[in-house]
Formats: structure tokens, C-alpha cells, sequence
């Protein structure tokens, strides 16, 4: 009765079955592809989605990089790292560049990815609409009727109310100027970096049971009005007190004991990288 | 030389499963599989019902690991059936065949065939039994020897008897609408996810792997008034039925070829439901319709909640929740609901950020969306 794991956990024919709903995210970009999610060793809402297509595509010479909400030592992150190493023997990376496979939530790396990448994102609530209507019956129809004025109903009445959008993460986008979906909740900030991506985005929900897809060099556009601009969020005049960088999305730190404000980069391995580049200039410098 | 990253969640993760086994193991006790088995079947058959997988040993193991919680061993049970190959699909199992270890009914008193008790907790008095706090195997096995022999003494010369569903019985008085068989293949929603709207066969398999707790609630809220479904028991029956496959390789085996892979327990119920119906005539008549409720193993309290639900969502009502399939099917299921709830503890800084540089915008007012 003792079983031993199967190369990356799943049966090959789930394997499959997972990598046929897949292919067909890409040929349909931002449409909303229902698989037979299956349980995994790790909770629903956990990454599960994300989980399931990184066990579906990672093959033997494969290097996975793993991001929670921009760190690659989060626990959940090292969590997932563990589970797909003990059942692949892949190995891993904390380096972007050095990684055939992300899987990321809430974040895509401030470092830009390439055509050889594949960039998978965890997605808690896949259905942007989720908010016009509870029913999926509902909502199914309204993407096939091609009817997003609830969507944009949404965003208008956030004007109304508060004189501008007021989205957090999970803007949502048009994808391929056809289907809206929920860029996942990734900041406003990291919405730009979908459009026309190099790498290959796929996006797994697997408690809702959904797999959708930005295929490399696809147009994703935020919903916006010509006279209220989509807005990402502001760090200005802000800069990471480690590295200073300004330009990436930054986390909001509290001294506990002055009470004061600093901030940091919120992408862990972008932040290290910046301080050894700077740090290997100090030093090429010294010599000179 | 370089900067690394801040190492915390590796060393954090290992701590803290260090710390689990810690606590499975402090007393020094060591619960074996086959007393789990032996003294927790209701506790093993709940299990089996919400993983959906039937295999007593497995279900044993899990609630071992798990320490006894019930979420945890049904998870585990969960992931595992994703690692097993599916061959074959089993041929319809006809449970009037069932080996029949308890059957009432509580529409009838004289069903053909009769009430039969068998074991249950229904007539027990709750009531600590701290006899239970000494109890020796000694004890025990003379309570069973006396038991044995008087069941020798009572059913010596018994023949095996058939028990006929009650609703039959029934059917046969015009009470019942009756039905072509439907032999419909079901749709297997651990191979698809379901659609809605849903098909009977979904929303059958749904139900019965939902959360016992759940499903009690919702049917429970529907006979309180929080939906239209009142039943009346026609028959609860419980006990083994024999599973058979046809051979891969042959199409249409006959009965006789199919080959037995073994029994699964099941409890079985059928709830009577009064409808009115209009007839040609445009005179109202009462007829009844059939809520159905099955489970793996013996859980007549989940069943009987399945049944009350598969009536409510058989009959689409806006006024209830219990009569939406959407919110029932997708709210019910161990797993999803647990996991979802105890995400809610994995850090969110980003998107929280992201969600106080809105409010912070909104604050500052100005009519226009530019930074």
C-alpha cells in the first residue's frame, strides 16, 4: 500500500488533460477556460491554480523561480518551492533571469521577462464580473455577449462617489481588445508590464476552476475613460531605502519605534540584484 | 562576496513542522491504524464521504496524520485521489441489491419487508459512560462471546431476505410519476468542472461529497422556512453493495461477465415530498416527488440533507438560497471553503498597499485620475 510520488505529483493523464485546457487559454486570450481542477497537497486559495500548470509544463532540466507578493522567502513561497522540488528534483532559483518558469502572486518581477519564459500567476477570483452578477451563469454570458457595461458601470460609479477610480489590485483589463479578465490581483502598477510581454502569461485559478492566458505580444489594456486616465499607484519622491531604486513598486515600512515612514523594494531578488550590481562597481572601482 | 536575501521563511516553515510533529508526538502515544478502524467507523465513513474516495485503510491513515481533525484528514485523503490513475468506471449499482444492515422508514410502519433497527445511536441516551474509562478487553470479550451466542440461538435457520424499496410499493398506487430509466453516462465533475446550469448526475455528485456540517445546515435551513421543501422519510436504508466493471476490452459484457471488484457501504435515502400538480382538467391534485440522498458509508444525517437539497435545487426558487444551485454547489465542498477561509492568513502587503493608495488618492479629492 505504500505508493511512491509520480514525477511532479499528478498521473500523466492529468497532466494532459491540464496542458489541453491550457492551450486553449492561448488561442482564446483572457477568456476563461473551466478545467477539472484537482486537489493538490496545498489548501484552495493557496495557489493551487498556479500550482496545478506549474506541475503540468515543468519538465526535468526546467528552473523554477517562486514569488509571494514579491518575495521569493515568503513562506508560502518556499512552501510551494518544496512541494514541486520534493516531487520534480528541479532545481531552483531566487534569480529572474535565471528561470525557465515564475510563478508569482500579486506580483509580476519589476525585472522584465523574456520569449523563453513562461510567467505563471496565482489568481484567487477570476471573474471580473464576479461583482455585476454572483452567478456564473450569468457572467459566462455576459463574456460570450461580448457585454461588459457592468464593468465599466463599476468604474463609473467609483467616479461618481470619489471623483476618481478607486481599484486596488485586480484592475481589470481588455485582453486582445476582446475579453476583459482580472489581471489577477497584481497592483495597478504591474498592469503596463502585460501589455505586449514578451513571456508567455498564464494564469490558473483552482479552486474556481479557471485557466486563462496572455499569450506573448498581446494587447492588454486597462478599462479607463479618455477623461479619467488609468492611474498606477504613486510612490513619488519616494525611493527604496536599500537600494534607491525609484522606479518599481515599493512596500511601506513602519519603524515600531519612531512610528516613522520608509519605504523599500517590494521585489525582493530586484532589490538584492541592485545592491550587488552597485556593490561589484564599489569594487571594480577600488582596483582602479 | 554580494548581499543574500533575507532568509526567514525557509528556516521559519522547518520550525514550525518540527514543532507539528512536536505536538502529534509529546505524550509518547501511538494510535494505530486498524483501532481507528476498529473503534471509528462513523469518523472513517465521514471522511470517505467528503474526499470522495472509498477506502477505509486510507481514510484510517488520514485521520491518524491529521490528528483526529476532520478538514485536515479529508484534505489529505483529497490531494491523494488527484495522484491515482482512473481506470474504469463502475456499471450502475442497482441498491435493491444492497446487503441490508438497517433500513426504517418513517412514512409507513408496515413497510413490505418491514423496519430494521440495526446500529444506531438514535435511541441511546446521551449520557457520559465512564465505565468506558476502565473498560478491559477481558470485559469485552465475554460481552461478545454472550452476544454471538444468543445471535447464533436467535437466527440459526434464517434465509437471507430481499428488501423492496418502499417507493415502489407506491409507484405502484399511482402516487408516483413514473419514469423511463435514464442511462444517461453521468458526467464525472472530477474530470470537468461543472456547468450550470447543472445536470442531475453533477448535482448529485456535488452534494454527496459536500461538507456534512454544510450540507446538514442548508437542508436544515430549508425545513425551517428558509425554503420550500418539507419531506416526509420514505426509506433510509444502509449497508453494502457490490461494485462491478465490464471488461475494458468488451463491449455489452452480460450480467453474468462482469467482474466484482468488491462491496462499498452506502447510505440511501429516499424523502417524500407532497407537490401539486395540475391536471388537464385544471383540478389540483397532490402527487409526491423523490428527494435523494446517498453517501459512502453510514451518514443518514448527511443523506437525509442531500435528499431535502436535491428537491430544492430540482425546483429553482429566487425567493432562497437553498433553492440556488450556484450558491449551494459552490459553497459547500470541504476543501474549497476551508482553504479559502485560512488564505485569508497568507500576507496580503500588496495588494493592501495598493487598495491604501486608492483611499489615500480618494482623501487628497481632486476630480481627476492623474497622479
Amino acid at each position: 500500500m505504500i505508493t511512491k510520488a509520480h514525477f511532479a505529483f499528478f498521473d500523466e493523464g492529468s497532466k494532459k488533460e491540464i496542458r489541453r485546457a491550457t492551450l486553449k487559454a492561448v488561442a482564446i486570450p483572457g477568456y476563461q477556460v473551466p478545467f477539472a481542477s484537482r486537489e493538490m497537497p496545498i489548501a484552495r486559495g493557496w495557489g493551487t491554480g498556479g500550482l496545478q500548470l506549474t506541475l503540468s509544463l515543468i519538465g526535468r532540466n526546467d528552473v523554477l523561480k517562486v514569488i509571494d507578493q514579491g518575495a521569493d522567502q515568503s513562506v508560502n513561497a518556499v512552501s510551494i518551492k518544496k512541494l514541486v522540488q520534493h516531487t520534480t528534483g528541479v532545481s531552483v532559483t531566487e534569480n529572474t533571469e535565471e528561470a525557465d518558469i515564475v510563478q508569482s502572486r500579486h506580483r509580476i518581477p519589476e525585472k522584465e521577462l523574456r520569449e523563453d519564459q513562461i510567467l505563471v500567476l496565482q489568481v484567487p477570483n477570476p471573474e471580473p464580473l464576479r461583482k455585476v452578477d454572483a452567478r456564473e451563469y450569468m457572467t459566462k454570458r455576459m463574456h460570450a455577449e461580448d457585454d461588459y457595461s457592468g464593468a465599466w458601470l463599476i468604474l463609473f460609479e467609483q467616479i461618481m462617489k470619489f471623483g476618481r477610480m478607486s481599484t486596488g489590485a485586480a484592475h481589470p483589463v481588455y485582453v486582445n481588445g476582446r475579453y476583459v479578465m482580472t489581471p489577477s490581483p497584481i497592483p495597478r502598477f504591474d498592469n503596463p508590464k502585460m501589455h505586449q510581454s514578451k513571456a508567455l502569461i498564464l494564469l490558473g485559478a483552482g479552486r474556481e476552476k479557471k485557466i486563462f492566458a496572455v499569450p506573448p505580444y498581446t494587447n492588454v489594456e486597462s478599462l479607463a475613460f479618455d477623461d479619467y486616465p488609468f492611474a498606477v499607484e504613486s510612490f513619488e519622491g519616494k525611493a527604496c531605502k536599500l537600494c534607491g531604486s525609484t522606479e518599481v513598486f515599493l512596500d511601506e515600512i513602519i519603524d515600531p519605534v519612531t512610528g516613522d515612514r520608509s519605504y523599500q523594494c517590494n521585489d525582493t531578488s530586484y532589490c538584492i540584484e541592485q545592491l550587488n550590481s552597485e556593490e561589484k562597481v564599489e569594487v571594480e572601482n577600488s582596483y582602479v | 562576496m554580494g548581499y543574500v536575501a533575507v532568509k526567514g521563511g525557509t528556516e521559519a516553515i522547518e520550525a514550525s513542522l518540527d514543532r507539528l510533529t512536536y505536538d502529534r508526538l509529546k505524550e509518547e502515544e501511538v494510535v494505530e491504524i486498524h483501532t481507528i478502524l476498529a473503534t471509528m467507523r462513523p469518523l472513517v465513513d465521514q471522511v470517505m464521504s467528503e474526499a470522495s474516495l472509498y477506502s477505509p485503510f486510507l481514510a484510517a491513515l488520514a485521520i491518524k496524520q491529521a490528528g483526529g481533525s476532520m478538514e485536515e484528514a479529508v484534505f489529505l485523503l483529497r490531494a491523494h485521489r488527484s495522484t491515482l490513475p482512473r481506470h474504469y468506471y463502475s456499471e450502475t449499482v442497482d441498491t435493491e441489491d444492497m446487503f441490508v444492515e438497517r433500513r426504517v422508514s418513517a412514512s409507513f410502519k408496515d413497510i413490505p419487508g418491514g423496519q430494521l433497527l440495526g446500529s444506531t445511536n438514535d435511541y441511546t441516551h446521551r449520557l457520559l459512560d465512564f465505565n468506558l474509562v476502565t473498560e478491559s478487553k477481558e470485559e469485552n470479550r465475554d460481552w461478545l462471546q454472550k452476544y454471538r451466542k444468543q445471535m447464533n440461538q436467535d437466527c440459526s435457520d434464517e434465509e437471507l431476505q430481499f428488501f423492496p424499496k418502499v417507493v415502489d410499493y407506491l409507484r405502484s398506487e399511482g402516487l408516483f410519476e413514473t419514469y423511463p430509466l435514464d442511462d444517461t453516462p453521468p458526467k464525472d465533475i472530477t474530470k470537468e468542472s461543472i456547468q450550470f446550469p447543472t445536470g442531475r448526475s453533477e448535482k448529485l455528485q456535488v452534494l454527496t461529497r459536500g461538507q456534512t456540517g454544510a450540507v446538514t445546515s442548508l437542508g436544515y435551513a430549508s425545513l425551517r422556512g428558509y425554503g420550500q421543501v418539507h419531506p416526509t422519510i420514505g426509506e433510509v436504508r444502509v449497508g453494502a453493495v457490490p461494485i462491478h466493471v465490464q471488461h475494458p476490452y468488451e463491449e455489452d459484457s452480460e450480467q453474468d461477465d462482469l467482474f466484482y471488484i468488491g462491496d462499498v457501504k452506502l447510505t440511501e435515502v429516499e424523502s417524500f415530498v407532497p407537490v401539486t400538480v395540475k391536471k388537464n382538467n385544471q383540478k389540483e391534485e397532490v402527487e409526491f416527488e423523490i428527494g435523494y440522498g446517498i453517501s459512502f458509508g453510514q451518514n443518514e444525517t448527511k443523506a437525509i440533507a442531500m435528499s431535502i437539497l436535491d428537491q430544492c435545487l430540482e425546483n429553482p426558487h429566487a425567493e432562497f438560497p437553498t433553492h440556488d444551485e450556484e450558491f449551494v454547489f459552490l459553497h459547500i465542498d470541504s476543501v474549497e471553503s476551508t482553504g479559502f477561509i485560512s488564505h485569508l492568513k497568507l500576507p496580503h502587503y500588496v495588494t493592501f498597499q495598493s487598495k491604501l493608495d486608492s483611499a489615500r488618492q480618494v482623501k487628497k479629492g481632486g476630480t481627476s485620475n492623474d497622479n
